[in-house]
């Protein structure tokens, strides 16, 4: 069996705008499984990108990567003009970029309530934590589920909580993967919604990757670069 | 018929409250049919698949009926009339799971003993249920390979996983199946190839109870449609009416909220299911309510006063 890989370069013709979050040439294997191959992509700031291909072309390892998450076998990244070359814990810079998983149950503590979860990086950074309150309230977590873990939650209002931890630091770089794939349309449509709003607040970048086409036509205006790879069927 | 949902009430007890996650649920299935039951996480759709089976946990109390082939005598093949919410565990564990009612779970793969291959999962099954066909021949009717049955869980790609676990739902031959949410974290060709095989057992003549969130996926399938909000059926419809003309303000709520339509939520958000309000449980979301919602509406096609 060849090794499959998947190769993606978002053509940039956005000249003369600030430099963004941008991966160049981003190689990552995993043993002898090559998972991406010389990928590149850039977001700038106050875009909304959409990022569309099938499930296991390799979309959550480039959202792992761009996170700062994940360090590449080969490439760079560059976040405002400057190469990345601490990864996760140890990147300065990890508080400018946040990530949100498709998967809210496996993206938190399982003994923490969801106060714990969206209060979590005030706390961890000693600031105030009225922040999370208000963002909490804007996604629609009412008092009465603060207390509650997340067993005791269904998966948008556990998704909620991630979004609203996700925005508590004010990201200049939001990177949602798959992110409202288990939700019904109403919820999807509401957090959709929230991220456009704060994206048009603050002028953060917005990376949206997903599968369905129909929705990222919808989110990002048409702004959606559509990625095969080479995938095995 | 082949199911006949009679008032189906669950309710759970947590600590200091009672969850309210069924209110008084009617619909009926026919051979044939595919009923859709739709609507917002947390609304009770899963618990009712869960009582259909008597899987629900301890702290929970059913009440009403849920007739599986109410029509049936004794001598009928299918087995006689049997009212799933009474019947004992012994019976459901020996005559309807697997036999006469089969379920498709969520999440296939996470359904499946990881140290075990696909085949010793049919072998078993078939097994379990008396049946003399082979795994591989079972397989086929699911369209998977002899070759992939040597494969781990994680060895399957989601379509694979999708189709074992179609598979084992359907090695007793039941011709009633319940879906639970098939199709949650799928992407858009595999939910596809989902609702391509459940029309297929929907035209071998099986009745096919679909519960997801998904309202593409339902609109592939679906004959009906039942629209649940904070426990309750708000609407029960023939599919093409109900996609082409909703009536209850949840429904058209929720279909608006599709990227391919208006991409607008819900404003509000659904109750606690621990404190409904007295009248209609959509009211304080409601641009249509007025003193009326006070009182609880009752479904007729659509439970709304104004509508």
């Amino acid at each position: 069996m060849s090794e499959p890989t998947s190769t993606l370069t978002v053509p940039d013709t956005r000249t003369q705008q600030a430099p963004g979050l941008e991966a160049e040439e981003i190689t990552v294997s995993f043993g002898r499984h090559r998972v991406l191959d010389r990928v590149s992509i850039a977001l700038r700031p106050g875009e909304t990108l959409g990022l569309a291909g099938p499930s296991g072309c390799g979309k959550s390892t480039l959202a792992r990567v761009l996170a700062l998450l994940l360090r590449p076998s080969r490439g760079t990244v560059r976040m405002d003009g400057h190469p990345i070359s601490r990864w996760r814990h140890r990147a300065p810079q990890r508080t400018r970029v946040a990530l949100i998983f498709q998967q809210p149950r496996m993206a938190v503590d399982p003994r923490f309530t969801l106060e714990d979860v969206f209060t979590e990086p005030l706390r961890a950074t000693r600031r105030p934590l009225d922040r999370a309150y208000e963002l909490a309230e804007d996604l629609g977590l009412t008092r009465e589920l603060f207390t509650r873990r997340p067993h005791e939650v269904s998966d948008g209002q556990l998704q909620r909580a991630c979004v609203a931890r996700a925005l508590a630091l004010e990201p200049a770089y939001l990177i949602c993967d798959e992110m409202t794939t288990m939700l019904d349309a109403s919820t999807q449509a509401h957090l959709v919604s929230r991220i456009e709003a704060y994206r048009e607040r603050t002028g953060a970048a917005v990376l949206a990757i997903s599968h369905d086409t129909e929705l990222l036509d919808r989110w990002t205006d048409g702004n959606v670069h559509s990625w095969h790879g080479a995938v095995p069927a | 018929m082949k199911l006949r949902v009679d008032g189906l009430t669950v309710r759970f007890r947590i600590p200091g409250a009672t969850v309210h996650a069924v209110t008084d649920a009617s619909f009926e299935l026919s051979e044939g049919r595919c009923l859709a039951l739709v609507g917002e996480s947390g609304c009770g759709k899963s618990v009712m698949a869960h009582a259909l089976l008597g899987l629900l946990p301890a702290n929970a109390t059913v009440t009403g009926h849920a007739w599986l082939d109410p029509t049936a005598t004794r001598t009928d093949s299918s087995g006689e009339a049997l009212d799933l919410i009474t019947a004992p565990e012994k019976t459901l564990a020996r005559q309807v799971r697997g036999r006469r009612i089969g379920l498709i779970p969520q999440s296939p793969a996470a359904h499946l003993t990881p140290v075990r291959t696909a085949r010793a999962h049919l072998a078993e099954t078939l097994r379990e249920l008396g049946r003399t066909e082979t795994p591989d021949a079972l397989a086929a009717r699911a369209g998977l390979r002899p070759e992939d049955l040597d494969r781990y869980p994680h060895q399957l790609s989601g379509g694979m996983a999708q189709r074992v676990a179609n598979a084992l739902a359907l090695a007793g031959d039941p011709p009633l199946i319940i879906a639970d949410e098939p199709t949650t974290g799928l992407d858009r060709p595999l939910v596809d190839a989902t609702m391509t095989e459940l029309r297929r057992l929907r035209d071998e003549g099986r009745a096919v109870l679909l519960i997801t969130h998904d309202l593409r996926a339902a609109e592939q399938v679906a004959d009906e449609v039942a629209v649940m909000y904070a426990g309750r059926i708000v609407e029960l419809a023939e599919a093409e009416s109900f996609f082409t003309r909703p009536r209850h303000p949840y429904a058209r709520g929720l279909l608006d909220a599709l990227p391919t339509r208006a991409f607008k939520p819900v404003p509000g958000r659904p109750p606690e299911l621990t404190r409904l309000p007295a009248g209609c449980a959509f009211q304080p979301r409601c641009p249509l309510a007025t003193p009326l919602c006070d009182e609880q509406p009752k479904l007729n096609g659509v439970a709304c006063h104004h509508v």
